[in-house]
């Protein structure tokens, strides 16, 4: 193939009008409306605690899976992978199913006398954790029980026999091992959480407004491409040194032999 | 880890299992329900599912769904794999970190960044955006899945049958095709399969690059669902709960058996 270059001469005014099309006016507007601080605020917020939630959760059941006989764990990882692969979109149309008015959730409250009358959960910050933690709710699981399942019989067995109680073996050699789990597991679920839009869209009301709705709202409704991608640029900002650290502990974990 | 279930094991494994399965245990029953109101139960009926047959929008955006997916997943595989037998066989070539880090960045990467990214590339590159840019979009996204399943495949697998080949004579490209692939097919195919879920399920990146005439079928489920519970979304999501489940089922199977893998393989060098 051949390629033309234009003479050195052309590109420099050109790529001087480029530059001087660009501006920081974008960022500014961001800087300047306090409603984008405070979804990106909302978002960092939603995604520690919801972290959390995933974290007290999703450890018990992950070593629950480690503890089962071989051919039950095998049965297991597959049951928490099937959820895993269905489409976010359909588990959180679920929990509308539920969490409505007139839906199973509140007539169950009604039925055992919690509650007189019924509650409205969508729209709520409530439905927004319920939908995250459940459909995050694997991506947690999977990397812990991936940690917890290699720690070896013996270390317990030595443990017993110097006279550690069962609670201080736990504390003291299952979660110092299973580290790399819990860190793997944290970043696979915060790093993602804090770009969502499905479930704070469809089950959050006005007080969950988190930045991928922002986003979305400033592209699809408001047709502003450059603020949108502003928003986009920042976001990635905050999220780049997750993601990098994400990447080197995936990198190293494969090269070990996966 | 030691094996035996204590009673607080089995209740938190019981626990986070109905958490997992209920919602969608619930949402398939009502797509069963005789009654239009979705929290009344009326009796058991197919009318749901019948009434999906008759919507013609529905059944076009499943179509737009299946072959973006087909296109793009057998896409996403072949490069996929190529990347993976770059980064496992290349050795320690340059920028070798980097491009493991540029394979990983979609896995974790928010959705709304990818697709804006996705679709001002388009805009800038000139494409008309339809069906083909959700296809480009989705293979650009789940080619990072099929590359760290085929990577981790061919990393665990043993090295000596493949210089076997190469001392008896075989090229590369025959020792490749002869002996690496079949041996790593299984992982190839999970990958597919993968790929093929992860693009039907996609609402938020095929929001963000489709056109004119290609809306796939979580956009379109997605703009029913805004509206409220209907049960015949229970019904379409019944179905697509169920293609998922037998698609990740079969990755499992192909992905099993690596012992008897090992006596075929020293079969396949024998053909060499």
């Amino acid at each position: 193939m051949r390629r033309v270059f234009p003479p050195a001469c052309s590109i420099l005014p050109t790529l001087r009008r480029f530059l001087a099309g660009l501006s920081f006016d974008n960022y500014a507007a961001l800087g300047s409306d306090r409603l984008y601080l405070a979804a990106y605020l909302k978002s960092l917020e939603v995604a520690a605690f919801s972290t959390l939630m995933l974290l007290a959760l999703g450890y018990p059941f992950a070593y629950a899976m480690a503890r089962a006989p071989r051919r039950l764990q095998a049965m297991l990882v597959m049951l928490v992978v099937l959820p895993f692969w269905t489409s976010f979109l359909i588990r959180v149309y679920a929990w509308i199913n539920i969490l409505q008015r007139d839906g199973l959730f509140n007539q169950m409250l009604l039925a055992l006398g919690i509650v007189e009358e019924p509650v409205g959960w969508l729209s709520t910050n409530t439905a927004v954790y319920i939908g995250i933690v459940y459909s995050y709710f694997p991506f947690m699981v999977l990397p812990l029980y991936a940690a917890l399942e290699k720690i070896e019989v013996s270390l317990h067995e030595a443990a017993a026999d110097l006279g550690a109680p069962p609670w201080k073996a736990f504390w003291r050699i299952t979660v110092p091992l299973s580290r790399p789990g819990i860190v793997a597991g944290s970043l696979l679920c915060f790093i993602p959480i804090v770009g969502e839009f499905v479930i704070p869209d469809l089950l959050g009301g006005s007080a969950t407004l988190m930045i991928g709705q922002t986003l979305w709202t400033e592209f699809f409704a408001n047709r502003d491409w450059p603020i949108a991608s502003a928003v986009a640029v920042v976001l990635l900002c905050l999220l780049i040194v997750p993601i990098l650290i994400y990447q080197h502990r995936q990198a190293r974990e494969i090269e070990q032999g996966g | 880890m030691r094996k035996g279930l204590s009673s607080f094991n089995l209740v938190s494994a019981a626990l986070g299992l109905a958490f997992l399965y209920l919602p969608i245990a619930i949402l398939v029953i009502y797509s069963f329900n005789a009654s239009r109101l979705v929290t009344v139960w009326g009796g058991w009926s197919l009318a749901w599912y019948r009434e999906l047959l008759a919507d013609g929008a529905m059944l076009e955006s499943a179509w737009v769904s299946v072959r973006v997916a087909l296109v793009s997943a057998t896409a996403a595989t072949i490069l996929g794999t190529l990347a993976a037998v770059a980064l496992a066989r290349g050795g320690r070539f340059r920028g070798r970190l980097l491009f493991t880090g540029l394979l990983y960045a979609p896995l974790v990467m928010p959705e709304v960044i990818t697709g804006l990214a996705l679709l001002l590339l388009f805009v800038a590159i000139g494409l008309d955006r339809g069906f083909w840019t959700i296809t480009i979009a989705h293979t650009s996204v789940t080619l990072c899945f099929v590359a760290v399943v085929v990577e981790s495949r061919l990393l665990t697998f043993d090295r000596s049958l493949e210089e076997a080949a190469m001392d008896l004579g075989a090229p590369p490209l025959r020792s490749f095709l002869l002996v690496i692939l079949p041996l790593i097919w299984p992982a190839i195919a999970a990958g597919f399969l993968l790929a093929f879920t992860l693009s039907l399920d996609d609402l938020v990146i095929a929001s963000f690059t489709t056109g004119p005439g290609a809306t796939t079928l979580p956009i379109r489920i997605y703009s029913e669902v805004r509206l409220g519970v209907k049960p015949e979304i229970n019904a379409i999501c019944t179905l697509m709960i169920v293609l998922v489940a037998l698609g990740v089922i079969a990755a499992a199977v192909l992905n099993r058996g690596r012992a008897s893998r090992r006596a075929e393989a020293v079969d396949l060098t024998a053909k060499l």
